[in-house]
């Protein structure tokens, strides 16, 4: 967003004005709100808010213009913070409350949401773990881990399938030509923690704690998370994915990991089959290709998707 | 007006909107339900899931869409991603109209993901009614824009917001879903009679409307979906079905959301006051 003027318009007699307006609003709107959760009280030039904000909002007998303000201010992070924490439950549960709340802040204050739909909000998450170290610290390896398998889980609840390639396919080219491409919905991921075992730990106790709770998304909001064990470290190779519609997460042995990332990377069958190394047997080879075929993991190589994320 | 240009000739009667709760209860026990509202937003996705869900839903029910991030009143264009993500829906669902908020939400390309009041001018109105028609034009969906609630007032307002509605909706020759309960929020909010709002909107217009519990807090009140349809909000609909016929009519129920039954007597509750405007105007 473009920085506000620095009055709002005193009228609005075209779409510039309009914008300009609109722009010195939600500026208003999303800054961050104070350690009590208010409106912060100077403006980003340094005046006082309850001046600028009565440039353009109108008080009644009850409310100020700053307090009406302060309404929208509260309802835009109260809103914005509970997607992400629906979204990155294990992300929370890693970092705790007062550390996954800061990095919330800090990465819509950064990012803030240029999607229509808040399914997209943490679409940037990861790189913004990555380029921004200090806000997880000394939790930043795990926390990445967790926030890439997060962002998986969303790709794989509604993520684009492509139709499936039949066995026929396989035999129209020789696998020395033959390129395959793999589900867009299908996220693979090289750990260094077993991060599916810990999400699922993770949504278990929320669900129980739900469960006994009237009201859930209102007492899950309000809740201090409980920190699970950190997970101890073991390298994991897991595809994130979904069949028949549901969600999985499907442990991979570490040849049949580098088969499936270099057909995603656009390697031939035949060189991909050679990355799985020479212990792979071929035998457990056709095997797992038989697994993936009947899971529908394949499709005609063009498809835009990110491969490996390590 | 029953069935109208505006809600694509359809006389639906009472429907609610299709929410994850409810889910399992209607592809199992199969309800009588009129008609469905569902969110647009929640099912433009690319699959998975929602869109099985959907599928299945609209091999039983009728479905209506609403939108919550058109934005009509935000100086941006519309996105043009967004309207063919949109159009793609409109084509698998057949919706006969499509909603969305007379609201921005939006400003160079940010989100806000709020339904923000606009200012009443006649600028915005005529930004605002442009926008309407591009959209309606590329969807080729008749649009219907619902009045939202609103916790502020702005000095560059020109007009009052029926009087604002009404410009928009001229302008664009479009539908109005009358969100009756917003009405009532915001004229707390904002010390006007309601009364003065229902019965000062082109009626001929409304195409839809909607029905919703709010909260009261001590300075202000809250548009929450949380709760029963209370008695001043019926009584505005009563007076708002006298005006404009009985329209279509939706019920809210969004959070704190009871079984699909008590949600579904709640909005059939909509239909004595059906009767008796029908009573009062025979």
């Amino acid at each position: 967003m473009k920085r506000p003027p620095k009055h709002a318009p005193k009228r609005i007699a075209s779409t510039g004005d309009l914008r300009s307006f609109q722009r010195m609003m939600a500026t208003a709107v999303t800054r961050p709100l104070t350690s009590s959760d208010g409106l912060q009280s100077k403006w980003i030039d340094g005046r006082p808010m309850d001046k600028v904000a009565s440039e353009f909002v109108k008080p009644n007998d009850r409310l100020s213009s700053f307090e009406r303000l302060q309404l929208y201010n509260r309802m835009y992070w109260f809103r914005l913070y509970d997607a992400i924490q629906d979204d990155c439950p294990g992300l929370r549960a890693v970092l705790g409350d007062r550390v996954f709340w800061r990095l919330a802040q800090a990465y819509l204050e950064a990012r803030p949401s240029r999607s229509f739909t808040l399914r997209n909000l943490c679409s940037r998450l990861v790189d913004f773990i990555r380029e921004n170290p200090r806000l997880t610290a000394p939790r930043t390896a795990l926390a990445l881990e967790v926030a890439r398998f997060e962002w998986a889980q969303t790709v794989a609840f509604d993520g684009e399938a492509l139709p499936v390639l039949e066995a026929a396919d396989f035999a129209a080219l020789p696998p020395t030509r033959l390129r395959i491409g793999l589900q867009p919905y299908l996220t693979l991921l090289e750990l260094r923690h077993p991060i599916d075992t810990f999400v699922i730990s993770v949504k278990r106790r929320d669900a129980m704690r739900s469960e006994a709770s009237n009201t859930p998304g209102a007492a899950a909001a309000a809740r201090p998370v409980v920190r699970p064990s950190t997970p101890r470290a073991l390298r994991t190779w897991v595809a994130v994915h979904r069949h028949n519609n549901r969600l999985f997460y499907k442990r991979l042995d570490p040849a049949a990991f580098r088969i499936l990332d270099a057909l995603s990377r656009g390697l031939t069958l035949s060189r991909a089959v050679a990355a799985a190394g020479p212990g792979a047997r071929p035998a457990q080879v056709r095997k797992w290709f038989t697994a993936w075929m009947a899971l529908g993991w394949f499709c005609a190589r063009g498809n835009k998707r990110s491969a490996k994320a390590s | 007006m029953p069935a109208n240009r505006f809600n694509g000739n359809c006389d639906y009667g009472i429907g609610i909107g299709l929410r994850v709760p409810h889910y399992a209860h209607i592809l199992s026990k199969k309800p009588t339900v009129d008609w469905f509202e569902i969110i647009s937003e929640n099912f433009m996705v690319d699959g998975g899931r929602p869109l099985e869900l959907l599928d299945r839903i609209l091999e039983q029910y009728r479905v209506v869409q609403h939108g919550v991030s058109m934005y009509f009143g935000s100086a941006d264009k519309p996105d043009r991603a967004h309207l063919r993500k949109l159009k793609e829906l409109v084509k698998r669902t057949k919706t006969p109209w499509l909603s969305d908020h007379l609201c921005w939400g939006s400003v160079d390309g940010t989100y806000t993901h709020d339904l923000l009041p606009m200012p009443y001018t006649f600028a915005a109105a005529k930004r605002t009614a442009e926008k309407i028609r591009q959209v309606r034009d590329f969807l080729e969906v008749p649009i219907c824009v619902e009045n939202v609630s609103s916790y502020a007032e702005f000095h560059q307002s020109e007009m009052t917001e029926w009087e604002f509605l009404s410009e928009v909706v001229e302008l664009a020759d479009c539908g109005i879903l009358l969100d009756v309960n917003n009405i009532y929020v915001s004229s707390k909010n904002h010390d006007f009679d309601p009364y003065d709002y229902v019965n000062n909107v082109p009626h001929h217009r409304v195409g839809q409307m909607h029905i919703a519990g709010h909260t009261k807090f001590e300075k202000y009140i809250l548009d929450t979906h949380d709760h029963p349809v209370l008695d001043p909000v019926w009584k505005l609909y009563a007076r708002a079905t006298e005006l404009c016929g009985v329209s279509a009519t939706l019920l809210e129920w969004d959070d704190r959301i009871p079984s699909f039954d008590e949600v579904h007597n709640e909005a059939l509750k909509a239909n004595e006051f059906i009767d008796g405007a029908k009573k009062a105007t025979a």
